[in-house]
């Protein structure tokens, strides 16, 4: 992968990384307010935002589970680096 | 069940190498306080939560604290990656790198062992509850000594994300005790054990 790309990628993993963690702080919320609709439009607009940062970045730059994969000849599951290493999005 | 996501909660790049701060954050993984023993407290108390409202909270607040003992793993396996043998036994790392090498090991800041005598799962909702709340608030407080403690803007960013996070959570538990309270006796909470008693703690027709 070139330099250009894997800057791409990275942009667009911490995207998702927001969209994920808007996501949480809501779900959390609404565990203990179901019935909040303020909460609730706002839940459907980020998970329409992560949905589709999501499925760009797993057709573009492989999985974020294991589902996700493509595999051809090889399992792209598998390539590091993997979170905690330094080198990681 | 759980999936695994290929990505941390919040990024991490430690550039600098510091075993006598990893020695002070393996206590999140593996000490009294730590996310660990979160995890596994708020993980097992959940079923024996009377209210979807508390198993709800319970799942996903549990769920998130795996995420953090990731995160606080991390940081140590950085905090350590390429150590000399002259920073090793400089920084006083010696000790647990006999016993350990590199590896991440559940161990408190003095190195005792994660240990589930930290933790209860009393199997009475108010109890549990009261319990997680105070969890939060002494992760919370862990998080502020790490904050003295630390110089690396790096550390101090992924330290102060994981301190907010408690205050959320602390306010999450505290919202679902007041749930449980409203299904309760209002003179007397203490009347029965929704988790355990029969007919106790459905005031609105749940339990």
């Amino acid at each position: 992968m070139y330099n250009n790309n894997m800057c791409e990628a990275a942009k667009l993993l911490n995207m998702i990384r927001k969209y994920d963690f808007v996501m949480v702080e809501l779900n959390l919320y609404l565990d203990t307010h179901p019935r909040c609709q303020n909460a609730i439009a706002y839940f459907k607009k980020y998970k329409e935002l992560r949905a589709r940062a999501y499925d760009e970045y797993t057709t573009k730059y492989g999985p974020i589970t294991f589902t996700d994969s493509n595999p051809v000849d090889c399992m792209p599951w598998v390539e590091g680096p993997w979170p905690w290493e330094r080198g990681a999005d | 069940m759980w999936t695994y996501e290929k990505k941390l909660q919040y990024p991490l790049k430690i550039k600098k190498c510091d075993p006598r701060m990893a020695q002070v954050i393996i206590t999140q993984l593996g000490g009294p306080d730590g996310e660990l023993n979160a995890a596994i407290r708020y993980l097992s108390q959940r079923y024996a939560a009377p209210y979807d409202e508390v198993k709800a909270v319970m799942t996903d607040i549990g769920t998130e604290e795996l995420a953090h003992v990731e995160m606080i793993s991390a940081m140590v396996y950085q905090l350590t990656k390429d150590l000399s043998v002259k920073q090793i036994k400089e920084s006083g790392f010696d000790k647990y790198f006999v016993d350990h090498t590199t590896g991440i090991y559940p161990v408190d800041a003095t190195g005792n062992p994660f240990t589930a005598a930290y933790l209860q799962s009393l199997g009475d909702t108010i109890s549990d509850l009261t319990e997680d709340m105070a969890a939060e608030q002494k992760a919370r407080t862990t998080y502020d000594n790490i904050l003295r403690l630390a110089d690396d803007p790096d550390v101090k960013d992924a330290i102060r994300f994981l301190r907010a996070r408690e205050i959320v959570h602390f306010q999450r538990f505290g919202e679902a005790l007041r749930i449980t309270q409203d299904n309760l006796n209002a003179k007397n909470f203490y009347a029965c054990n929704p988790a355990f008693d029969k007919n106790c703690g459905n005031r609105k027709g749940r339990g």
